[in-house]
This record gives structure tokens, sequence and C-alpha cells, in this order.
């Protein structure tokens, strides 16, 4: 066995590295070695060719070494998982995951097995681990030699070094521009697969139109149930969830639009560059302040406070009312519309402007008769993209908004979100075949596609708007 | 009809139309003042918030003690050889000795119940901490008098958290405990020092023993995995995009997808890490790597966008000299472009990363919410990051936690104002005009 010192995936990476490095050194002075005995200039500059013999070393190996390393762990649960099979026939799927878990725990050292047979399939699965990072050490290095051999056979004076490396260049430019849409893939996928699961066991129309939320009580009174493993589930009709979404989003707005817009037109139109050389960096510290301080703020001081507010009043407010959620969330929004109406108002043609004030309007006239409504589509983008954020919002809920779920349109009623929800259903456990974890990736999707349609209709709004005066 | 103001007289005119300007002026007026209170409201809110959170975290930067005479049985610690046995000495029921001894101050307290209140003015890791400092210091043996934290709800009492007027039901500090801690008051028992443990140590039960290191270290880790990863893969994608896309369908998509994925909520990342990263590859729960990977994908269009304005910025007559004195495209990306935009893709990069530093949700979605007391030592241990601690914190039942919360986020805006500043200099310093 090979100490592990070495296999781990660090010092390999160092030890392929250097051998590159060796590598490079070989096939530049190879080149100049062969190029003075055939009398014949190279193609390309003498280093494209030690890069071209490095790259060949390095490249395979360390695909060979990651894949290896992030498969590893996949093909020894999946092997683990039919020599569960083989010694317990007729384990169920619960309890096969149960001693998958046992395994784990006893691979690390958490526990100890609790019997010969946990025991020895933890010693097989052992074994299986350590030959395996034995094999992946040998396998990328040999990888590794293979490819300098191949690479150094091949250098000759004729050949396109450099072509061939700049070529390997923009194809790998090209994989990490596609990254972008992987990611996409990868997030629609997991959210769609997770997604499916959840509706083959309830029904998609109890879930978008269904009333009642309780994905965590055992037992609930109205519609929507179904068993699994003998246990009631809770019901998951979204409607309040999405309800109080709307509801922290629209008080949010309510702040931020008014602020951030006459904050906006007042940068753009009255300030003197001084003003407007203080005011925006400071507005932008307030877009830098993390989220999770806002949530802070909001459930620790903003909340209390309206309570007792409340109270003096004589009003029953929730400390998690809906208002201070959304109003906090109204502030953090401020800089996001106030930065966006500023580039559109900005953006409305000077021409325009002088034209208003030449007719003898005043500077307000020429903002609300002329300014204003020639940025109006750019200004709906700004307040679609800053609706969307408000709905993706998540720290600032979750800490300051409610769990329970209640269709009202009360501010000041404690409401949940579609964010909180995610957040509550998947912290804690995580058997991925609960119907409650299931339905955090059902409200995942359907946040999905409504911030996607939000911003897509904002771009293409923003665009028309581009092209008006040009 | 007759254009009723052409029928006026010129007075009649000039009246009626300053009598209209007035107005139209107050209007403009109007939006001005709009605009100013506008304006001040939301700086403002910042100026509130931040005074909000200074007002309650900067008193988490000191730390209540309580002397405390005791006298350590040596016999009952010491080896054959004369220094401290570790086995003994973990043996030795050290909190218990630091209680009692505490008691033996207040001699008039008897009966059970009375005794309890009594030790809960001591935190309860006194005895592990005075264990650790004789360890670590041999020679601190034969004093007699040590200072010991006091426990959270004393700490809280004496900076003046905790409001007596209020009826003792509602309090956490009874009246008799007031009386003993006026006692100790009265012996110059108690002090206040500067709160070194919270910049030392790991997330605790007990406030008093809770710290921010871990968290610290753990948001550095999973930074680094997503600079590692998320920036050559910017750069990468962005001279690809620049130069050497072909116009199509394909490179329109790239860019759609880009400029989506810069508004996609960032819990939705959580959601991918957690379905793939963990659901599907078996990644370890609560590690920075996972965590810097999902912050990675996140950042990358931020860093992407960035990278190619910085790369747009460099002009066109650079790249064309180059392709002019015989550089091949790429080499007149790599060694004649890139480097002359490498302040800008820093900075841009700087300012993804802060952004990352900021993020939340994605980490307590890939399970970086854990309890975990030891700072972790390699990106795949599991880690909790300064933010989620905060989350945390905010969390707890006990007053001295929201402190401590309070006082993080300080730590966390001093570095994310650091990190922006880092980036306004280097913008300043290497900024060219062309």
């Amino acid at each position: 066995m090979i100490p592990s010192a070495i296999t781990n995936i660090f010092s390999l990476t160092v030890v392929l590295f250097l051998t590159a490095l060796i590598v490079f050194f070989i096939g530049k002075s190879y080149i100049v070695g062969l190029s003075q005995s055939q009398g014949v200039r190279p193609h390309s500059l003498r280093q494209y060719y030690g890069i071209y013999a490095a790259a060949w070393t390095f490249v395979p190996a360390i695909l060979v070494l990651l894949m290896w390393t992030a498969l590893t762990q996949p093909v020894l649960t999946r092997l683990s998982q039919t020599l569960l099979l083989e010694v317990y026939p007729d384990i169920n799927g619960a309890m096969l995951q149960l001693r998958l878990a046992q395994l784990q725990n006893i691979s690390t050292g958490l526990i100890s097995a609790p019997d010969d047979t946990m025991q020895s399939i933890a010693d097989a699965q052992a074994n299986l681990r350590s030959n395996a990072n034995d094999l992946k050490f040998v396998v990328s290095l040999l990888v590794a030699f293979a490819g300098a051999i191949f690479a150094i056979r091949q250098i000759s004076p004729e050949q396109k070094a450099r072509i061939k490396w700049e070529g390997f260049l923009r194809r790998t430019f090209f994989v990490a521009a596609v990254v972008a849409i992987l990611t996409t893939i990868g997030i629609v996928s997991s959210l769609l697969f997770e997604s499916i699961r959840f509706f083959s066991q309830y029904s998609m129309i109890d879930f978008f139109f269904g009333t009642h939320w309780s994905p965590l009580k055992a037992f609930s009174s109205s519609g929507g149930q179904s068993e699994i493993d003998g246990v009631t589930q809770g019901s998951f009709g979204m409607l309040p969830v999405m309800a109080g979404t709307l509801l922290v989003a629209f008080i949010a707005m309510m702040v931020a639009v008014p602020i951030g817009l006459f904050a906006a037109i007042y940068m753009a139109e009255f300030a003197s560059a001084r003003t407007r050389n203080i005011v925006k960096p400071t507005l932008e510290v307030l877009a830098g302040v993390p989220t999770v301080v806002y949530g802070f703020f909001a459930a620790l001081t903003v909340g209390p406070f309206i309570r007792d507010l409340g109270l003096f009043a004589g009003l029953d407010i929730s400390a998690q009312s809906a208002l201070a959620a959304g109003g906090v969330m109204g502030i953090m929004i401020i800089p996001f519309i106030s930065s966006l109406s500023d580039d559109v108002i900005t953006a409305v043609p000077q021409s325009l402007r002088d034209g208003a004030l030449g007719l003898g309007s005043t500077r307000g006239e020429m903002i609300t008769k002329v300014v204003l409504p020639a940025a109006f589509p750019g200004l709906i983008g700004a307040f679609l993209l800053a609706i969307s954020r408000a709905i993706g919002e998540t720290m600032i809920v979750v800490m300051a908004a409610g769990v329970s779920a209640q269709l009202t349109i009360n501010p000041l009623d404690s409401v949940t979100t579609v964010t909180v929800q995610i957040v509550m259903l998947l912290t804690g456990d995580t058997e991925f075949d609960s119907l409650k974890t299931l339905s955090a990736f059902a409200l995942g999707i359907t946040l999905f596609v409504m911030t996607l349609l939000l911003n897509i209709s904002a771009l293409s709004i923003s665009r028309r708007m581009g092209g008006r005066y040009e | 009809m007759s254009n009723p103001i052409k029928a006026m007289s010129i007075e009649d005119r000039l009246a009626k139309i300053s009598k209209s300007l007035d107005k139209r002026h107050k209007q403009e007026k109007q939006l001005k003042i709009a605009g100013i209170t506008a304006i001040t409201l939301a700086i403002g809110f910042l100026v509130v918030l931040m005074t909000n959170i200074f007002s309650n975290g900067y008193t988490a930067l000191l730390q209540s003690e309580v002397r405390v005479n005791l006298e350590i049985p040596m016999d009952k610690l010491l080896g054959e050889d004369g220094q401290i046995d570790p086995q003994k000495s973990q043996a030795f029921n050290w909190s218990g000795l630091v209680k009692k001894s505490f008691r033996k101050g207040f001699p008039a307290v008897k009966g059970m119940s009375d005794q309890r209140m009594l030790n809960d003015l001591v935190s309860d890791n006194a005895g592990y901490e005075l264990r650790l400092a004789i360890e670590n210091d041999p020679t601190l043996i034969n004093q007699t008098a040590f200072w010991v934290k006091t426990s959270d709800d004393l700490d809280m009492l004496l900076k003046g958290r905790i409001n007596t007027a209020l009826p003792e039901k509602l309090r956490r500090i009874k009246d008799n405990q007031l009386e003993w801690i006026k006692q100790l008051e009265q012996q110059e028992d108690l002090r206040k020092v500067f709160n070194s443990t919270f910049f030392t140590n790991a997330d605790s039960r007990e406030p008093e023993s809770a710290g921010i290191l871990g968290a610290v270290v753990g948001s550095a880790m999973a930074l680094m995995v997503t600079i590692i990863i998320a920036l050559p893969l910017a750069v990468m994608a962005a001279i690809y995009l620049e130069y050497f896309a072909p116009p199509g369908r394909l490179t329109d998509f790239i860019e759609v997808n880009i400029n989506n994925l810069a508004a996609v909520p960032s819990i939705v990342f959580g959601l991918l890490g957690l379905a793939i990263f963990l659901g599907f590859f078996n990644m370890p729960r609560s590690a920075p790597l996972v965590g810097g990977m999902v912050l990675a994908l996140m950042t990358l269009p931020t860093i992407i966008i960035a990278t190619r304005a910085s790369i747009r910025a460099v002009p066109t007559s650079i790249r064309d000299a180059a392709l002019g004195v015989g550089a091949s495209r790429m080499q007149a990306a790599l060694d004649h472009v890139l480097p002359l935009a490498a302040p800008g893709i820093l900075t841009g990069t700087i300012i993804g990363i802060a952004q990352a530093l900021g993020e939340t949700a994605p980490l307590i979605m890939i399970g970086m919410v854990a309890f975990i007391v030891d700072v972790p030592t390699s990106i795949t241990d599991p880690a909790t990051a300064l933010p989620v601690q905060i989350f945390i914190w905010s969390d707890s039942a006990e007053r001295a936690f929201y402190e401590r919360s309070s006082l993080a986020i300080m730590v966390l805006l001093i570095f994310l104002i650091s990190m922006n500043l880092l980036a306004v200099l280097l913008r300043k310093r290497f900024e060219k005009r062309w």
C-alpha cells in the first residue's frame, strides 16, 4: 500500500506538474538537438515543443486523476450496496440506506462496527478504497508517462507544435465557456429530476392550487394526503406560500421603488458631480452589505420594534411580520433600483432634454413629461429585475419571516415564503426520498422558473428600449 | 373659436403666465425635495443599520471575569516524574474545583438550589479552560487566585444588557444573585478583559467560549476553492467569447446563459450543489470544498462579465499591432491583451469574491450550517462559514450570542470593506487612460 500522503490529490497534482516540467525541458532540448542534427529550422519556436510535450504529460493524467477521484465514492457505494444485498438479501430501501450510512461512519472511525458482518463489509470497503487509491496513483503516473513518450516521439522540426497547442487552448477555452451552459443544465436537470419524483407521488394540481401547506405535520385535516412507508405525510398546497412570497416582495417594492426612483432622478438630473460622487458610493455600500446582516437587522431589531409599536397602538403584531421582512428587503433593494434607474435615465439622449428645455419647459416638466416617459420601458425592466431579486432573496426572510403558511394579505401577519420553506425542508435530515425533501425541489423549480421569466421579460423590455432612440 | 389667451391684454397674459410659472417651479421643487428625501432616507437606513450593529456588538470585545481563590491539589495531578500527568489531569474534576472554590466565598449560601444559582454565575467551561491554562503553563500551579470567565448571564448583566428594573420572573439574573454580585463587586472580584477567545476559538454551546476562528478559516478555505475554480474558467471563457467565438446560435446561447445565471437566486445554486455534488457525487457534507464549488458556479458569471469588460477596455490597436508583426491570434490575446487587462480582471475577481464571502443561503443548503467546535484543517473537513456563523448565533436564545453575532457582522463587514478598498486601490493604481 502506498501512503496516502502521496496518493492524495494535491501531492499527486504536484508530482504530475513536476513531471510535466521535466518533460517540458526534455522536449525543448530535444527539438534543438533534432533541428541541429538535421540542419532544419523547426516550424515553431522551440518552447512550443516543450509545451506540447508537457501538455500531453499533464493534461490526460490530471483528467484521469480528477475523474477517478470524483467517481471513487459513487462506485464504492454501489459496490458496498451489492455486498450488503448479498449478505442481507431481503433488506428494504430505507434499511439499505441506513446500513450504508453506518458503513460510512465506521470507515471514518465515528462508530465501531455493531457486528462481525458489518465489520467484514467495512473491512472489504476499506480494502477496496485503499486499492483504488493505489491504483489511481499508478494509473495516473502511467498515463503521464505514456503521454510524454507519445508526444516526444511526435516531435520533429516539421511538426506544427504551436498550431497544435493553440488549437488545444482554443478548445479548452470553448469548454470553459460551455460551463455556463452546463451549470444551467445542471440546475434545470437536478430541479426537474427531483420534482418529477415529487409529482409522481403528489398531484400537480394539489401542489399548485392547494391552499393548505403543512409539510411537517404528521397528520393534516384538509385534503392532499398520501401514504409512504405507513407514515401520513403533510399536505403540500403551495398557494399560501406563494401568497406570502408575493406579499413580502410587494412590501419590499413599495419601499424600494419610490426611494430608489426619486434618488435616481435626483442624481441623474439635479445633483452636482460632487454630490453624485459622494452619494453613489454610499448607496453602493448599502448594496454590498451581505443579506445575512439585513436578516439579522430585520429579525432582531425591526421585527421586535414593529411588534412593540403595535402593542403601543393596541395591535397584536407578530415579531415575524411580513412588514418587517419586506421593509428591510426593500432597503436592500433600494441601491439596486436606484443604480439601474440611474443608468436608464442617463441613457435617454441629451437631445430630448435639450428639445424640452428649448420649448420652454422647466427641468421638472422635462423630467416628468419627457425623460421619464422615454425611460419608462427601461424602468419597468429594472423593477422586474428587482422583483425577481425580492422573490429569490433568502436570508432576510429565513431570519425575519415566519414558517407557518397563511393565506393572507395583511402585512402585519406572519407569512412564509418559497425560499424559507426550501431552507426549512432541506436543513436537518437529508433522506432524499421523503416527500418533504422532494417538495423543496418542486418549490425550487417554481422559484427558478418565476425568476427566469422575470429576468427574460426584463431583458427583452430594456432591449426594446435600447433601440428606440438610436 | 378664438384663442382665449390671444384675446387678453399683454399685462393679463404676463400675469397668467407668471402665476402658472410659480406653480410649475413649485412642482420642480417638489420633485427635487422628493429626491433629496429619498437619498436622505436611504443613507439614514444605512446609518441606522450600522449604528445598530455597532452598538450591539462592540461590547462583545470585552469578556467579564471573576476572581476565584483556589488551591490546586498537586497530589491529584502530578505524575511520578513531578510533572503534570495528562491522564490524571483529564480525570480530575476541574469544574467541580472551580465551583466549589467559588462557593467558598459565600459561606452563607446553603441549600441545593441556591448553590446551583451561585454556580450559574461562573462559566460552565471555566474548569476546562483552567485545565488548559495549567497544562500549558505548569508554573501557574502554585498560584492561588485565578481569573475565570463569568457565565454569559452575569456577563450580560455587567455590560448593562439585562434590565434589573424588570420583575424578577422575567429576568435571567434573580434577586439573590444580584446580592452576591454586589458582594463580588465590593471585593473587586470582577473585571472585564479583552475577549481574545472570540478570535481564537471555533463555535461553542457556551457563548463565553464561542469564537469565529473556525468560521473564518472555513470561509477562507471555501473562497480559495472558489478562486481556484472560478478565475481560470472565467478568464478562459471571456477570452473565448471575445476573440474566438464564431458568431452564431451557440455563442448567443452561451451569452444568454451567462446573463441569466447572474440573476438566478443564490439558493438555487445551493439546490444544485445539494442534488449534484452531495447527492450524485457523494461529496462530503458541510465541507468547504463543496461550498467553494457552489460559490464558484455562482460567481462565475460575475467574473466573466467583469473580465470581458476589462478585455474590451484594452484598445484594439494593441491587438492589431501584435497581429501586424506576425503574432498568432492566441499569442496576441494571451501575451499582449491579457496582461494589460489583468488589473481589471483582478478588480472584478475581488468584487466577485467579496460577494461570495457574504453569501449564506447556498452554504446552508449544502450543510455548512452544522454546529462545529473544531477549526477545520482541510477542505473536506466539516466547517462553517462566517456569514453562516452569524446566522447560527442570531438564531440562539442567549442574549450573549446576539452580541457576538453583531461583532461577527462587524468582522465580516471589515473584511468586505477592505476587499472593496483593495479593488478600488488596484483600479486607481493600474488604471490606464488610453
